[in-house]
């Protein structure tokens, strides 16, 4: 068995907002080890980033209310003090964001906002030291000439590039668990499987875990191990890569599958869409939160409280009340889009 | 860099021609802009009048005035319609108490401005946010001739004494002195600006703290202090010394002609606020174009330090 890294229990982050309470992470529970890759995906305002900039004590603030634990190397994240958590973030558990473009700051040399987060974290390291790091970890991850452009700004690099620079930055203090929250969102496709391969050949160098959150389940399909389908703040369906794509058990998994283009299987009418938006987070609907956009509700989706968790085989569970067999066949339809013209 | 200062140098003679041309063509259509009516005094002859245009050459064209006083002011021989002092030699007498109260004040203003921006930011929405607020709106909104003759006129020998009466003392002569008798002046011109740079710093850094770049710095686990400081504060402060740097040209130009009135200071401002009461043209020739030069100036010097602020406009 992998080492545990992480094991967060029925977490919930409620935000006071002048227009009610927004529960943007309502009861998620999930583990991680070492080694894995865990994709987080869900449609924007889901909480998947929520989760993870709470586990990292980024979404502290007056308005912020916090239940549950975030368990990691036997202390809970969401009790630490702020000093606590500093030493952590950057350290143990970094993290690298969407927008590689704004992400840097603009006025300091990239090799330095490298030596920044290094000199942080490893008292009595000196800026030479911390330099020539930064020179090592920009090789590492794929930049070519790596001692003259540690002193370039963020603005010379492309936006691959910088992105690359983003994730040298992370693993500089050799993190156990690396959060990439929608690390490709901004970048052409190429430069995606670019950055995709590198996080999951990085992963291996550095032995560490991943959580990888995405709105994209091609970009998971790649190199997640455990995949958390989340919706309104709460998980819907989890499990292997495997059960996901090739036995999904939720209706809004299979909209999501349904809403990319497969080569594999027979060419749609049309491409599947949800129907509907997501539900706003201050008026959760009666039950379950994705029944008003459901093709399939039924009586008990409107039951409180909703499933909490049915599990289908070992380490796959959802939320569906809809009896398995008669899934089976309305899931086939609506990912393949057969029926859409009727 | 040598093409940049070549540049500028070449577009400051430019401004500096149309500002001088524009200030005389002012003097040409303004009434009772004619000099020799006013030198030869109330019970003048047409004669007498008639004399000291030719005297001055004011019978001349325009053109050959505008350039024979262009030619005076670099020569310093720009003598004043008035008072016939030599108009370099009073600048160059006003200059020291201009100079030490634009100095000094920018200074005071700089660093509560700064302070006050800071502490407003960090204290967003609390009330001692909001007690900040209310007195930087209150500064800017009293105009320096209220405050600094209220300040002189209770704070000066008249009430509580615990400031001298204006004036202006060389910092050669007494430097305890000096200071005594320049730190109303200093505050009381210094208010206004501590009030606008402390609201703009704020809105600075609240724009910058919501930046990706400061939320990457947070999850390096930097300490706030380090964030603040090194990410936001670095950013925040680049539009300030755009401001700054124009302010300071405006006040060292003789913008500060209401302060040095009120504390009667003798500096350049007062010169040229005396010389514009008596349509006295000469004094207020050199007094603008000195402005003008200092702001041209510190707009390229503003320009320079901007791209060693901001390497995004760095020439490559």
């Amino acid at each position: 068995m992998a080492e545990r890294l992480l094991e967060v229990k029925d977490l919930k982050v409620q935000f006071a907002t002048e227009d009610g309470v927004v529960n943007a992470v309502d009861g998620v529970s999930f583990t991680l080890d070492r080694g894995q890759v865990l994709g987080i995906v869900g449609e924007s305002g889901s909480g998947k980033s929520v989760t993870a900039m709470t586990m990292l004590g980024l979404t502290r603030g007056v308005n912020a209310r916090f239940e549950g634990e975030v368990q990691y190397k036997g202390r809970d994240l969401i009790q630490l003090s702020e000093d606590e958590l500093q030493s952590i973030r950057g350290n143990e558990i970094a993290m690298i964001f969407q927008d590689p473009m704004t992400s840097m700051n603009p006025v300091y040399r990239v090799g330095a906002q490298i030596a920044e987060g290094l000199r942080a974290h490893n008292e009595g390291m000196n800026k030479h030291q911390a330099r020539a790091r930064g020179v090592e970890l920009l090789r590492a991850v794929g930049i070519p000439n790596p001692e003259s452009r540690v002193d370039d700004y963020p603005h010379q690099f492309s936006g691959g590039m910088r992105q690359r620079a983003m994730i040298a930055m992370a693993l500089a203090n050799n993190p156990d668990i690396l959060i990439a929250d929608e690390p490709t969102t901004a970048l052409d496709v190429t430069i995606q499987a670019q950055i995709i391969e590198l996080i999951g050949r990085l992963k291996v160098e550095f032995n560490s875990a991943v959580i990888l959150i995405t709105h994209d389940l091609g970009v998971v399909a790649e190199i997640a191990d455990v995949i958390m389908v989340m919706y309104a703040g709460r998980v819907v369906e989890m499990g292997t890569k495997r059960q996901i794509f090739y036995d999904p058990q939720h209706p809004y998994t299979w909209g999501l599958l349904g809403s990319i283009p497969r080569l594999d299987r027979p060419k749609a009418d049309r491409l599947h869409s949800i129907e509907g938006t997501p539900p706003s987070l201050i008026n959760m609907p009666q039950g379950c939160k994705f029944r008003p956009r459901c093709p399939h509700a039924f009586e008990k989706c409107w039951e409180e409280p909703a499933l909490e968790n049915r599990v289908e085989e070992p380490g796959h569970s959802d939320r569906c009340w809809l009896p398995v067999e008669a899934k089976r066949t309305v899931r086939d339809a609506t990912i393949s889009g057969e029926n859409r013209a009727a | 860099m040598v093409a940049f200062i070549i540049r500028r140098g070449l577009g400051a003679i430019i401004v500096l021609a149309i500002v001088s041309f524009i200030t005389f063509a002012i003097f040409i259509v303004i009434p009772g802009g004619d000099p020799a009516v006013r030198m030869a005094g109330k019970n003048a002859t047409d004669a007498n009048i008639e004399n000291i245009r030719e005297t001055w050459g004011f019978d001349r064209p325009f053109y050959v005035q505008y350039g024979n006083m262009m030619k005076k002011v670099f020569t310093a021989d720009l003598i004043s319609y008035n008072t016939q002092q030599g108009v370099i030699t009073e600048i160059k007498r006003g200059l020291p108490a201009t100079f030490s109260l634009a100095i000094g004040a920018a200074v005071i203003w700089l660093l509560f401005g700064v302070l006050v921006g800071i502490i407003s930011a960090v204290m967003a929405g609390r009330w001692s946010d909001r007690a900040i607020t209310v007195l930087a709106l209150v500064g800017i909104s009293m105009p320096v001739f209220w405050l600094g003759i209220i300040a002189r006129y209770y704070l000066g020998p008249e009430n509580l004494g615990v400031f001298p009466d204006g004036q202006y003392v060389p910092l050669t002569e007494n430097p305890v002195e000096w200071f005594y008798h320049l730190l109303l002046p200093w505050f009381v011109l210094a208010v206004l600006f501590i009030g606008f740079y402390g609201r703009v710093l704020r809105s600075n850094i609240l724009d910058a703290i919501n930046e990706d770049y400061v939320r990457t710095a947070r999850a390096k686990g930097l300490t706030p202090r380090r964030v603040l400081i090194k990410h936001v504060l670095r950013n925040s402060l680049i539009p300030i010394v755009t401001l700054f740097g124009l302010d300071f040209a405006g006040v060292v130009g003789g913008g500060a002609i209401l302060t040095e009135t009120v504390f009667d200071l003798k500096g350049v401002g007062q010169y040229a606020a005396d010389a514009v009461g008596t349509l006295d043209l000469p004094p207020i020739m050199a007094v603008t174009l000195i402005g003008a030069f200092f702001i041209v100036f510190f707009n390229a010097l503003v320009d320079f330090l901007y791209a060693y602020l901001d390497p995004r406009i760095r020439p490559s």
